[in-house]
């Protein structure tokens, strides 16, 4: 028999480790989520530790959205209309991880107010017991007035607020900072912007072990290789030793999956696309596993078939490694 | 492994006899190592280098071709791990399997090689059909391969039968015109598997048991020994954990080491039980360096997103596919129609162009040369901005061919309205969606479609 010598490569690096839910101590979550701690490419288990697998989390909105998909409708019904019933019902399906994202306090969808904003995130850490991760409207004035009066308000919860990007940044870290939560930084596909935010983030003395990144996620055929290849070259760059580079990454998969026409026509597309039902599932669950191969720590995924397609999946990447 | 140009000048004879056209030894070594010109451009080297450049100058991943005539499909070749350090050049090939027994062979057969779907002006399709032997003896298997071949002439197969005697009733029933892989040789029927496949000069998948790469390099020595050149690796793993593992190990060996037993082409069997799963192990596969990938469910949704996840992954990241910057019709614009700009990136501008068509309103759509990038890449880089718009717009000549000034820009960069005013005097600048995809209710909502 011929030995063959595996090559394996040797990191001097580390992706952090970050824990969303109560890791610290107080708050009310009945379980912590810990992602991070790589010292090898993605799942490359004869290299390197994997001590904990990419997180799922699912999307629920603060208010009914109108603009979904008719597949993403059928699938969660009735608990569309309400964020605490929708979060139970993710969790069931499979959630470790709730992104609550506040629609409902834009200007344009509701203007909801900050006290509004602190009455649903109040529900929604009522009905279940996972880590939560809040997610403002979009507009710098409305998420930094939403984020601080959630972040003040649930002080001790670790969650993880976003969207810090590079010109709405300062407000939202300070209020993470000061009420023990975790941030979210987001960057348009690109490693140096993303080292830049990350800096800017960690000047203001937020521990990097708060900091999850969000590299901007392409969808399967609008711009997936572009994300790809930008989270192979950041998770590279954190294993080669590069500290700015080594937060965990968070893909929106669900939202950029779903927004597309691949999720939303039903009619009126060539036969080759296949019918919504499977297609919907088919361009989540890709971009899914594509991203997962790049890096990302936690999916934000959409459809609970996606949830439970992805979880096995991700059982048989991990298994023995 | 490529050479570096003075590994090759230490090959020369040194003696800058400037016969090759060059004004020295080193010039012309530096030139071969940038493949911009032949050895055999010096007369006096020697067969020892000329060995050793061949040898350098093979691809550490064979090239293999699948098929034969205007399906056929090659592998291999590739020379980076990861795609932004250069691109991946073959994409994997699709295969989808049927067993030999299927009542439904000759249909599945048909709709494999139908199959296609068109996205961003390029026609995607599956390449081959994997027949797998099961039940019935090798008349049988060379039967239903036949009756394949007679329901989707042209396209590429596999065969799949442990048995030699059953691949080369097949082969020899005419198959081999086609040039099918064969799968699969293994250690316990590697020379019989071998001597049919030389004997019909077709490519050979060998396989180990599970993730056994030291079993794989054996069977390489062997049936390289036997005379086959065109090989296409199994690593037999049915895991995503042990597929990722034994393909990357398996790229590092060809790529790194120089591993030439090695340095083939990755087949994998994909297959699951539901197509959600076999679609995860298939989207790993073809992320993750696999050149020929199986599938088992025809699942039309799923197909057009592994082909669409080919196309993402093997696009160049140096050259994004673009579409030539210019004033284009859709439908039959006239002096009211509205004038939409966007940038040149192909996905853009067909999805622009598509969801416009779909309205059934006819527009100007004006594509700004933004280097091949979408909107929001464009706009971040500074090359889709104020100045650009008003200049693709003044360049155009659109002012000429409408009777109004209005101009939508996309909703992604809405905060140029202002100052594309400025930059278009006289010009009203209207915010379009964010999304291609609602296009058709807002010019139905605002342009009245």
């Amino acid at each position: 028999m011929t030995a063959v010598e595996i090559p394996v490569e040797k990191w001097p690096g580390a992706v952090r480790e970050v824990t969303l839910g109560s890791g610290y101590g107080g708050g009310t979550r009945t379980s912590t989520v810990t992602v991070g701690g790589e010292t090898s490419l993605p799942f490359l288990g004869f290299e390197g530790a994997l001590p904990h697998r990419p997180a799922l989390a699912v999307e629920v909105v603060d208010t009914e959205p109108g603009d979904w998909s008719p597949e993403l409708v059928a699938a969660w019904g009735d608990d569309l209309k309400d964020p605490a019933k929708w979060a139970a019902r993710a969790v069931a399906e499979g959630a470790e991880l709730i992104a609550l994202k506040l629609r409902g306090c834009h200007p344009d969808f509701g203007d909801r107010s900050a006290t509004d904003a602190r009455a649903t995130v109040d529900r929604v850490l009522a009905a279940v017991g996972v880590p939560l991760i809040v997610i403002g409207p979009g507009t710098a004035d409305k998420d930094n007035e939403v984020l601080v009066a959630v972040a003040e308000a649930t002080k001790g919860e670790q969650l993880a607020l976003g969207l810090c990007e590079e010109k709405n940044y300062r407000t939202i870290v300070a209020a993470a900072l000061g009420n023990g939560h975790l941030v979210i930084a987001q960057t348009p596909i690109d490693v140096n912007l993303a080292k830049q935010l990350n800096i800017l983030i960690s000047d203001m003395r937020l521990p990097l072990e708060r900091v999850l990144m969000d590299p901007n996620t392409g969808a399967l055929g609008y711009g997936l290789e572009y994300t790809y290849s930008v989270m192979e070259r950041l998770r590279l760059a954190a294993l080669m030793g590069d500290a700015m580079t080594q937060q965990p990454m968070i893909c929106t998969v669900g939202e950029e999956s779903w927004r597309q026409k691949e999720g939303r026509a039903a009619a009126d597309v060539p036969a080759a696309w296949g019918a919504l039902a499977e297609r919907g599932v088919a361009w989540e669950v890709t971009t899914a596993m594509t991203l997962v191969e790049a890096g990302a720590d936690i999916l934000v995924l959409r459809h609970p078939s996606s949830v439970g397609v992805l979880r096995e999946a991700l059982d048989d990447l991990t298994k023995g490694a | 492994m490529a050479l570096t140009g003075l590994q090759i000048y230490k090959l020369l004879p040194k003696t800058n006899c400037k016969e090759c056209g060059f004004p020295t030894c080193l010039a012309f070594a530096m030139k071969l190592a940038q493949k911009g010109t032949e050895l055999d451009k010096c007369p006096y080297v020697d067969d020892e280098a000329k060995t050793a450049l061949d040898a350098a100058a093979a691809p550490p991943i064979k090239l293999v071709a699948i098929g034969t005539g205007e399906r056929a499909f090659e592998v291999g070749n590739e020379v980076v791990l990861y795609r932004h350090e250069k691109t991946f050049y073959h994409q994997p090939g699709l295969v989808v399997r049927v067993k030999s027994d299927d009542p439904q062979l000759a249909e599945v057969a048909a709709r494999v090689a139908d199959y296609e779907v068109e996205r961003v002006g390029m026609k995607l399709r599956l390449d081959g059909l994997a027949v797998q032997h099961a039940g019935g003896d090798a008349a049988a298997f060379a039967a239903a391969v036949a009756a394949a071949r007679a329901a989707a002439p042209g396209l590429p197969l596999v065969l799949m039968s442990g048995d030699p005697a059953a691949i080369d009733a097949a082969l020899s029933g005419g198959a081999a015109a086609d040039r099918p892989l064969v799968h699969a040789a293994t250690a316990a029927n590697w020379q019989a598997m071998a001597g049919v496949a030389k004997k019909h000069g077709c490519p050979l998948a060998i396989r180990a048991d599970a993730g056994d790469l030291a079993g794989l390099v054996d069977l390489s020595e062997s049936v390289r020994g036997a005379g086959i050149e065109e090989l296409v690796l199994d690593p037999g793993t049915t895991s995503l954990a042990a597929d990722l593992a034994a393909f990357t190990q398996l790229r590092r060996l060809a790529l790194k080491k120089g591993a030439r037993a090695l340095g083939f082409p990755i087949v994998t069997d994909a297959g699951a039980v539901t197509w959600q799963a076999e679609l995860a192990r298939a989207t790993q596969a073809v992320a993750k360096y696999a050149g020929v990938v199986i599938i088992d469910h025809l699942e039309p949704a799923a197909v057009y997103a592994l082909l669409t996840l080919r196309q993402n992954i093997y696009t160049d990241p140096q050259k994004p596919i673009q579409v030539e910057p210019k004033l284009y019709e859709v439908g039959a614009p006239g002096p009211d129609s509205p004038v939409l700009i966007t940038t040149n990136f192909s996905l853009t501008y067909f999805s622009v162009s598509g969801e416009v068509e779909g309205s059934g309103k006819p527009a100007w759509l004006l594509v700004a040369d933004s280097d091949g990038q979408s909107v929001l890449t464009a706009w971040a880089a500074g090359k889709f901005d104020a100045e650009k718009i008003a200049k693709t717009v003044k360049d155009s000549g659109i002012e000429s061919r409408i009777d109004h000034k209005k101009l939508v820009i996309p909703g992604h960069v809405a905060g140029l309205s202002g100052e594309v005013e400025e930059e278009l005097p006289g010009w009203q600048i209207m915010v379009g969606p964010r999304d291609a995809v609602d296009i058709p209710n807002y010019l139905k909502n605002v342009w009245g479609a």
